[in-house]
């Protein structure tokens, strides 16, 4: 053959199916990764939470207060519920896969998966019982 | 145990119809039976017609990837026993064009394996007088596993971004990208990353995983582009930090 | 210009998936939770002010407000362009997504330094 046979991506007898916009449904896996990925919508709710307890803190001691009282309305207070549930699945998620982007070798063998997950979660323990030590201890 | 099991696969004649079909056959049931087997006794017995891809039988060569009961798999390491009592759904791979019944073309993967440049990389070859390239058992064990890819498109069947992203480069050939990175004879990483690093080649992938649910092989195409991911910033890091050279 | 800083917004994500991770389970269980059931006494204005006042405290809380929100700007605009399919409105998803996550930093930020 003195010529390269020439491919053609689109050749207009083949069948392409449409990928449907439900695909995250098709399947539990996928459900699930939609579900983690939508983790994210919680993490930036509380993070916004977060910044609104700032502002209120700079604003004053009625101010914090107010807010306080919002976060003790049945809806806020399930809303957080859910957040909270939300957030915890995220970080589950996130501690046993991080193993995947971090390989760590030690001595020329790759150090097992589980070491690093459990390191995640004991420094996840750890470091909120300093959070919790710092905001429990003060009046 | 049932003496037959029903077959129902998707067939899909360009020449007489515009949208895939489907057929059932009732095909016998042996308990050490695959669905290749299934699909070789339709073939010889009871429709000549039906086209589909298979070589090997064994789980080496990777021709045989077809859809069963909507997972990819390899016809021949899937059992009939494990689909009782069926009826037992087979389709071809997704996200590839159809061809004809349960045959798809792969030529979009070939492409883009050719593109990560999945052979070793030397700015310049040892001569031959001087020896073999050594490596380590140690070293050899950094790339292994992602070696074993038999590019068997299973996992290109199971990754949706690759379905929805055109220019996704696939969790194969980022896998095999990633054996010739972490190989100690090769010198080809810049080379490779400049490719991958574009925005389609490799930041689409979010991490679902289910590449490496489905890889008969074990490969983990999915810790293999998590781990590219941070080489790649790593290096985007250094060479922010000195633009003068990284290398 | 995306090309460029996509290795960088993918370490902004890991980083602020990881301060997530670790530090909002037990921030959002107290703050969110147990403080409003009254499981546990909450601290009172004067000790959070005093806390505020430290430099660590105010770097802590810039952290643990800022990356998350980057966190989230990038796995939800994959989410929209992956999951809702939403090809056409790529750009205006990307702006919207880190430029919410920009101002809630500058806002972070702004308190943060004039805070007294």
């Amino acid at each position: 053959m003195s010529t390269e046979p020439h491919y053609t991506l689109y050749h207009p007898r083949w069948y392409r199916r449409r990928v449907s916009v439900w695909w995250w449904l098709q399947n539990r896996s996928y459900t699930g990764f939609v579900l983690r990925e939508l983790t994210s919508v919680f993490v930036a709710f509380f993070a916004v939470i977060s910044l609104w307890q700032l502002r209120a803190l700079a604003q004053g001691p009625e101010a914090y207060a107010q807010f306080l009282a919002r976060l003790r309305t049945p809806r806020f207070l399930a809303l957080d519920t859910v957040a909270f549930l939300f957030v915890l699945f995220h970080a589950v998620t996130w501690f046993n896969l991080t193993p995947k982007a971090m390989v760590v070798r030690l001595r020329g063998k790759r150090v097992p998966d589980w070491v690093i997950v459990a390191q995640n979660y004991a420094a996840w323990l750890v470091l909120s019982g300093v959070v919790a030590f710092v905001l429990l201890r003060g009046r | 145990m049932p003496s037959t099991v029903a077959l129902t696969v998707a067939r899909y004649r360009p020449e007489q119809e515009s949208e895939p079909t489907v057929q059932t056959y009732e095909v016998p049931f042996r308990k050490d039976w695959v669905v290749l087997d299934a699909l070789n006794h339709v073939k010889d017995n009871l429709d000549g017609s039906l086209a589909f891809r298979w070589s090997c039988r064994m789980g080496v060569c990777g021709s045989c990837g077809m859809k069963v009961n909507g997972t990819p798999k390899l016809t021949c390491a899937t059992f009939l026993s494990d689909y009782l009592p069926g009826p037992i759904r087979v389709e071809p791979l997704d996200y590839f064009p159809v061809i004809r019944d349960l045959v798809v073309d792969l030529t979009d993967f070939v492409r883009k394996l050719k593109q990560v440049r999945p052979w070793i990389i030397r700015k310049e070859e040892k001569p031959p007088a001087e020896g073999e390239y050594l490596q380590t058992p140690d070293q050899l064990d950094t790339y292994k596993q992602f070696s074993m890819c038999i590019n068997c498109m299973l996992c290109y069947s199971a990754c949706p971004i690759y379905g929805l992203e055109p220019g996704f480069i696939g969790p194969a050939a980022i896998a095999l990208a990633q054996r010739y990175n972490m190989d100690s004879r090769d010198q080809g990483a810049a080379e490779r990353l400049k490719i991958l690093s574009e925005h389609d080649g490799l930041w689409q992938c979010t991490f679902v995983g289910e590449c490496t649910k489905v890889c008969p092989k074990h490969v983990d195409p999915a810790g293999a582009i998590q781990q590219y991911k941070l080489t790649a910033a790593t290096h985007w890091v250094k060479s922010l930090l000195l633009p003068w050279g990284t290398r | 210009m995306m090309r460029r800083i996509t290795p960088f917004l993918w370490l902004l994500f890991s980083a602020g998936g990881t301060v997530a991770a670790l530090l909002f389970p037990v921030h959002l269980f107290l703050t969110g939770l147990a403080f409003p059931f009254g499981w546990l006494a909450a601290p009172n204005y004067e000790s959070l002010h005093r806390l505020l006042m430290h430099p660590v405290t105010r770097l802590y809380l810039f952290v643990l407000i800022s990356l998350p929100l980057f966190h989230w700007a990038h796995r939800f605009r994959y989410t929209l362009y992956d999951g809702l399919q939403l090809k056409h409105l790529t750009a205006l998803i990307a702006v919207l997504c880190y430029g919410a996550a920009l101002l809630g930093t500058a806002m972070t930020a702004y308190l943060l330094w004039t805070i007294s």
